[in-house]
């Protein structure tokens, strides 16, 4: 059973000395032979984890099996893999051909086997005739291959790459992702690839693992993480998005932006919160005055030939910006009751045209929210009308606490909208920092992390950055205690 | 006409003050060497200061004595501050610069008195001043010389090519031996230079030492200007001058360095 992976991963943690984790329980099984790739923001675990797999760093818990074995703490000159270094790592005392060689003579090679190993891999990364040549008189593109050269003549089973390509420009990128690609054809060895570049994960990859604080959020082939995404930070992170709040009314019914849409998904329950997403690229759009209107002639615009045929629900709103961006305009606009919407369409559309829009079912993305809409905390009454969560004290209403009795434990309730947000961290009772932001067309959905680690969601109108550091308070009366152990609040946002 | 405020402003102004220092402090009193070192008392040309230096063999058996006491140093020190320049550029610790602090800790005070405090050291547990001596204190001066180079270029090495060269099948041992001595290069090579220079020219150490029973080729100079009389300058100048070669050809090993005068040179 085991057999059929070439990598697995199970359950791995690593946490670092301050006691954050950079690996928070991952789990992840490669075939041989796949091209995998780790997609994450900086800082979301993706280079720790491609290092517990070589072995520079061991995992606090969990294993590690290469080809069904054991390597979780084997030094990283004991594994059957090779990394192709961020910075390349070239060594500067060394030419292209000892470069390259290097890993053989570690083996003990004989001269000749060595010689032609090398010549053949140099020739595969289209670097022959550098054999002689210093490291540091090449061009970035060329130190790259030799990386690539020294790594592969090795014949490791699986090739580590991490972000290989960061350092190029873009058009030498686009290049080496082409050549990448056919290597691994190629070669027929397993790549594991870690970048931050969405583009480069869905040209090159089978399949995509994207990560996000130290956690994976989803693994799935390019077009199931595209058209698929299972969360509101897949569906950000990867291409561009509109995220909305909305509700499942029934099975392929569901209701956002004030209209009930038809869509294709099921299974979510009964009037049930949920995440839209709708791509872009998705909406339909036409000018407001051209409906029902038949072309004049050939140049004229045709409302029946733009808009697809059938029972859909249209919605209108205005144009605010329109950008040519090469191939599309993208065009920002905005509903009457204030939601936002990014069209992206071949045609323009100045700003203030009033437009009809229309998304096919198939192309509504609906997603279980992650979290409802309020903050679920652990806490504890304490006296003096206050309750401890989140280590700090608060108060509470009478009217709240009157039921518990001092030393009870509750659930707090905080809805996401009555968390509030302040400029200077010391006007707040707990201080933290905006880790993420989702804007959900017609407001801002904010993750905030405390400094004790805790994270909030908060719902604000006000536009914050990432990484801002903020003050938070929670008036008493939006404070509710709940028995701990009772089934999740479902109340309207 | 240029405004004052141009001239003070301009980096040519001030520049002179320097230019007048090496002028003074360096160039002139090499030129006053080369001028005793080829000539008689009397001020006539001549190559005798250095025809009597090789038919001296006291004189020639001094030098080859002070550059084998010279290398013997700086071995000592090379193999001593090593290990020490890598244990500070790789330790684990928070602050290796309380390490470096305590390197460095001794250098704060004048030689001389290191100097005068090893002989009080020697004296109290009974050891023999000479040779061994001489190779003790030399070390003991010269040793944070040969430290900081090799712990400059160790600390500055690219982490990622020793985990490039582990990833590649290399054990501990392969990694240094391969990677990380090699990379140390340009450091051993300032620590030597920095080491054998100073050594090989040393008097004041081998003086208070040896209580003056060794001899050293610096000692020699300083003894032919100093008891000598003004008769004995020009040969000192000589003397002087083929150690100032010596010093010059150690200077070319390190390539580093040359490289330094060439883009830091006179404005």
């Amino acid at each position: 059973m085991t057999n059929d992976f070439i990598i697995e991963v199970n359950h791995v943690s690593k946490q670092f000395e301050d006691g954050k984790f950079a690996l928070n329980d991952v789990s992840l099984q490669v075939k041989k032979g796949e091209f995998v790739t780790i997609l994450g923001p900086s800082g979301c675990g993706k280079t720790t984890l491609l290092r517990c797999i070589a072995g520079f760093q061991v995992a606090s818990s969990g294993d590690i099996l290469l080809k069904g074995e054991d390597v979780t703490s084997t030094p990283p000159y004991k594994r059957p893999v090779n990394t192709v270094f961020q910075k390349y790592a070239l060594f500067p005392h060394l030419n292209v051909f000892d470069n390259v060689a290097f890993g053989l003579k570690m083996k003990k090679m004989e001269e000749e086997t060595i010689v032609r190993k090398v010549k053949a891999a140099l020739k595969m990364a289209n670097l022959m005739g550098y054999e002689d040549r210093e490291v540091d008189t090449l061009s970035g593109g060329q130190q790259q291959r030799v990386a690539i050269a020294r790594a592969i003549v090795n014949e490791p089973e699986v090739l580590l790459l991490d972000e290989p390509l960061s350092a190029l420009d873009l058009k030498m990128r686009h290049d080496m992702q082409i050549e990448l690609k056919e290597l691994h054809k190629q070669l027929g060895i397993t790549f594991i690839y870690v970048t931050h570049d969405q583009e480069e994960a869905l040209t090159l990859s089978d399949r995509v693992v994207v990560m996000s604080e130290g956690k994976i959020q989803q693994i799935g082939t390019p077009t199931d993480i595209y058209n698929e995404p299972q969360n509101c930070f897949v569906a950000d992170f990867i291409g561009e998005s509109n995220i909305l709040s909305g509700r499942m009314i029934k099975d392929r019914k569901v209701e956002f932006c004030g209209k009930v849409f038809d869509c294709i998904d099921e299974g979510f329950g009964e009037d049930v919160p949920v995440d839209v997403v709708i791509r872009p690229e998705d909406i339909y759009i036409w000018d407001k005055k051209d409906e029902g209107r038949k072309a004049k002639n050939e140049d004229d615009v045709d409302y029946e030939d733009r808009v697809p045929k059938g029972k859909f629900t249209k919605w209108y709103s205005t144009v605010q910006t329109c950008i040519f961006k090469g191939v599309h305009y993208e065009m920002r606009a905005l509903t009457p009751d204030g939601y936002e919407f990014l069209i992206q369409d071949y045609h323009e559309y100045l700003p203030g045209t009033e437009i009809g829009m229309l998304v096919k079912p198939e192309d509504i993305q609906i997603m279980k929210k992650s979290r409802y809409i309020y903050n679920s905390f652990e806490g504890e009454v304490e006296k003096n009308g206050k309750v401890y969560f989140l280590g700090a004290e608060w108060d509470a209403t009478e009217e709240q606490l009157a039921p518990f009795a001092v030393g009870d434990k509750v659930e707090v309730c905080v809805p996401f909208r009555f968390v509030e947000l302040q400029d200077y961290e010391e006007e707040g009772k707990l201080s933290g920092e905006v880790a993420f932001i989702l804007y959900k067309g017609n407001h801002y959905h904010l993750t905030v992390r405390t400094d004790n680690g805790d994270n909030i969601e908060v719902n604000t109108n006000d536009v914050w950055d990432e990484h801002d550091r903020v003050g938070i308070t929670i008036a008493p009366e939006h404070i509710r205690l709940r028995p701990t152990g009772l089934e999740p609040l479902n109340e309207p946002e | 006409m240029k405004k004052f405020a141009d001239i003070a402003s301009a980096r040519r102004t001030w520049a002179w003050p320097y230019v007048l220092f090496l002028v003074l402090f360096v160039v002139l009193p090499l030129l006053l060497i080369f001028y005793y070192a080829f000539t008689t008392p009397g001020g006539d040309f001549t190559i005798q200061n250095f025809v009597k230096f090789f038919h001296t063999s006291e004189a020639v058996n001094t030098l080859i004595y002070s550059m084998a006491i010279a290398f013997i140093t700086t071995v000592i020190c090379l193999l001593l501050g090593y290990p020490a320049a890598y244990i500070m550029a790789t330790a684990e610790f928070k602050t290796p610069q309380v390490m470096a602090l305590l390197f460095i800790l001794p250098m704060w005070i004048n030689f001389l008195l290191r100097t005068i405090a090893t002989v009080e050291l020697f004296n109290m547990f009974g050891l023999p001043l000479g040779e061994g001596a001489l190779l003790f204190g030399m070390c003991y001066d010269y040793l944070p010389f040969m430290i900081y180079p090799i712990y400059n270029t160790l600390q500055k090495m690219d982490r990622s090519l020793i985990e490039a060269a582990q990833d590649l099948g290399a054990n501990k041992a392969n990694v240094f031996t391969k990677v990380i001595l090699p990379l140390s290069v340009p450091g051993i090579y300032s620590g030597i230079v920095m080491v054998f220079m100073p050594t090989v020219s040393t008097f004041a150490i081998a003086e208070l030492l040896t209580h003056n029973k060794i001899t050293l080729f610096g000692s020699l100079i300083q003894r032919s200007f100093g008891e000598g009389g003004i008769a004995m300058w020009n040969y000192g100048a000589a003397l002087s001058l083929i150690m100032l070669i010596i010093i010059a050809a150690t200077s070319f090993f390190d390539q580093d360095n040359s490289h330094d005068t060439q883009k830091g040179g006179l404005l």
